[in-house]
Parts: structure tokens; sequence; C-alpha cells
């Protein structure tokens, strides 16, 4: 899906909108189309989910990585080249047979970018940031297809400061014998968000 | 200030909008915008607080129906005007020029130093914790109660947590204050805490999920201890 028209603007009209805004930049020294091109190569190409599922899958398969993760996931992911914009401090949740986490910004569209890359649309659209908070439970049941049992408590964070929360799924049940770098392709955005489960072998 | 980006328990958005395989970028549009936060940063026209507050200083119902990036446009462009960098007239008279022209080019421009800024911001950001000699009032275990009035101008004091109170799980330091940056008068640091709310405290027992509860950053202007420290 493109972006879209809206009820306000057309995207011929957001495009030239846009471009004159970039052009008055251009010539006030502000930015060059050398940045904007190198700006979205590198969280085109470089910086995005995958970063977190090997820290994940690292933490899945090494104990004493796993728990300096947890202890603070700014240092731990700095040991494996991950950090900078907009996770300067990084806090990772982990989900437990008694706990699951997920991560909102209902101000704004806070997120994760070292290692989780540009939020999805939805994150940052009104649905999500308002219904998350209100009724974790039956969002991620009705919206996202994703049952949490009722015994299991839904800790909802929002991400109002400086400080990047990202969540740790469990590691799914008959994954005993796969590698860290096996068990990375399991490792989904949406289960770092924490609106799903890490995927299964089979599926 | 109380306004519609502040949407944490607002009900009638209808359900989440999930696209399959979603690009990173929508539209080319979308790339220069997002490159225009890094950029007009480095250019000293606002900090991350204050690029926030633009956002919300949107007309209500531009920004629920608008696209994303949108946002982030419009903010560049509220502050780029407010510091007399670009002026409202010319920037509508190029919008019609490229309206009418839309392949005509962009100005060329060439600065090897603002791609070394790219690519060190994206590897080291811009860490928000400062130093600070303030004693922190609270700690770990406390309860405490978000102050209930309603701030002008930006605040990170979302309504949903205004009057409630839960427990602090975890004590930070001291942070760029949003209160203060946001709205243009400079860093002035202060502890930041995280709390925890039960979701019946937030949202009343009848309706909360009875075995929920949600984390939210505050900063230490924003509480005060609680009369009762009985666990919440």
């Amino acid at each position: 899906m493109a972006a879209t028209d809206t009820p306000l603007r057309t995207q011929a009209e957001i495009t030239a909108h846009v471009k004159a805004l970039e052009a008055l930049l251009i010539q006030k020294g502000v930015m060059t189309t050398a940045a904007v091109d190198r700006m979205a190569d590198i969280y085109e190409n470089e910086v995005g989910p995958q970063l977190g599922a090997t820290v994940v899958a690292r933490a899945w398969t090494d104990p004493e990585f796993k728990a300096r993760l947890l202890e603070d996931a700014t240092v731990a992911c700095a040991e494996v080249g991950i950090g900078g914009l907009q996770g300067e401090e990084m806090i990772v949740l982990e989900n437990t047979d008694t706990v699951h986490n997920v991560i909102v910004c209902t101000l704004c569209s806070c997120y994760p970018w070292p290692v989780l890359g540009l939020p999805p649309n939805w994150y940052k659209l009104p649905q999500y940031r308002s219904r998350i908070v209100r009724d974790p439970r039956g969002v991620l049941a009705e919206d996202f297809g994703f049952t949490v049992p009722d015994n299991v408590e839904i800790r909802v964070w929002d991400s109002s400061s400086e400080l990047r929360y990202w969540v740790m799924p469990q590691r799914p049940e008959g994954t005993d014998e796969m590698s860290a770098e096996q068990l990375q392709a399991l490792v989904t955005r949406d289960s770092m968000i924490g609106v799903g489960p890490a995927a299964t072998p089979a599926s | 200030m109380n306004g519609v980006f502040d949407l944490g328990g607002t009900d009638g958005l209808g359900s989440v909008k999930i696209e399959e395989n979603e690009p990173v970028f929508h539209a080319e549009w979308e790339k220069p915008v997002f490159a225009m936060f890094a950029c007009s940063f480095r250019a000293g026209l606002f900090g991350v607080d204050e690029f926030r507050h633009g956002i919300e200083l949107m007309n209500p119902a531009e920004y629920l129906l608008s696209n994303y990036y949108e946002h982030w446009a419009h903010t560049v462009e509220y502050y780029a005007e407010k510091a007399g960098m670009i002026d409202p007239a010319e920037l509508a008279e190029r919008t019609k020029f490229y309206r009418e022209n839309p392949d005509a080019p962009l100005p060329e421009r060439e600065d090897a130093d603002l791609l070394a800024f790219v690519d060190a911001a994206v590897k080291h950001g811009a860490p928000a914790k400062r130093e600070s000699n303030k004693v922190a009032a609270f700690k770990i275990g406390d309860i405490v109660t978000v102050a209930s009035d309603s701030p002008l101008g930006h605040t990170r004091r979302a309504r949903y947590i205004r009057g409630r109170t839960g427990e602090i799980t975890a004590a930070h330091g001291t942070y760029i204050y949003p209160d203060s940056a946001g709205n243009g008068h400079g860093d002035a640091p202060e502890h930041l805490y995280t709390v925890r709310f039960r979701a019946s405290e937030l949202w009343g027992e009848d309706v909360a999920d009875p075995n929920g509860a949600s984390y939210f950053d505050v900063w230490e202007p924003y509480l005060t201890l609680a009369a009762d420290q009985g666990a919440k």
C-alpha cells in the first residue's frame, strides 16, 4: 500500500508542498538531497528489526549475555555494535509464563529505532495508540489475532520519555537444537513490540 | 496542552490498520521529510521536545486525518517560519510552482559535513540524560500521585495518568525536562522515574483488565507522595 490521499490533500499536493519546503531548506543550507538519500538508505537497508532479532537470538542461547541485556540493554547492545538515534538508552522487557509486555507511545511515536528500525504505520496511527492502553488484551486478540491468557499479566509500556523499551519474546518450544543464527529468523518485529509471539519453526 | 495527540484511552477510533509486508517509506516525499528531522536539528531549529510540540500544535482534525510524515513536515515548517528562515508566502509560491512543474529539479547543493553528521547522529543519537546535583525526592517503592492539573504548552503528562496513583518501579537520574525544553526554555533537568499504574486505577474496576498494568515515565515535578503508602 502506498501513502494515500486524505480528505485534506492529494498525494500530488503533498508532494509539491514537501518539494517546495525541501527546496527552501536546501537554499538555506539546512539539508541536501544527498543527506536525504543517505538517511533513507540507512533505514531501508541497514537499520531494521533484523538487528533486534540478532540480539534476542543471542540472549536465548547465551545466558550471560541475556543477564547483561536485562541489566542494561544499552550496554549489551553496544557489545554487538547496535545503538544510536532513538535508542540512546534502551530497556529490554522479558516475557515469561506469567508476564506479557507490549510497547506503545500514546503521545507521539517513540520507538527503538536501533533495534527495530522505523515503526510501521499502525504503531504511529491513532487506533493503536488510543486502545492498547485501555484494552490491551482485546486489541491483541481482535486486531493481531494473538491471545494472551487471562492468567498472564499484561504490562503496557508507554514510551513517554527518551528511554526506549522493547520486548524479548519467549523462546518457542521445540527450538532447543537451533543455533542463534537459525533462531534469528523466528524473532519477528511484532514479537519485539509485543503484539505477537515469536514465530515457531513450523510456521 | 490538552490535545487530540494525547490519545491514550480515547474511544471510537476503530481497529488497528495492519499492512502486511509494509515498506519503510510509502511515498518518495516521505524520505525528504524524514531527513528534515535530523538536518533541522543540526541547524538548531528545534530539539526533539520542541519538534514534538510543533506536531501537537497542528489543527486537531488535520492531525487525525493526515499521513504520518505530514506531521513532521508541519513541525519543520512551523519552526523554520518561526525562526524567520522561511517565508510562508514564498513557500506557497514555490509549492504552486512544483504543483505545476512536478519534474522541475531541486536546487543543487553539496555538504560533506552534513553527511558526516547524519552518520554520526544515527550511530550515537542525542542522549537526553543530563548531570545534575539535584537530590531525588522519591525512591523505588514509593507510592506517588500524578498532578491532576492541565499545563499549557508542551508536557508529557498524558491525561490518562493525571490524578492517578501508582508505584515507582525505577529511578533513572536526571534528564532534559520536556515541559521546559519543549516550550523553548532550556534543558532544566529533572529526575525521571518509571511508575506502574494498575489498569483498574486508570480505567476503573468495571472496565479495566483485572490482570493488567501500564508503566509510564514521569518527571519529578509531576509527582507528589501519596498519603496512603499501601501497596497499589
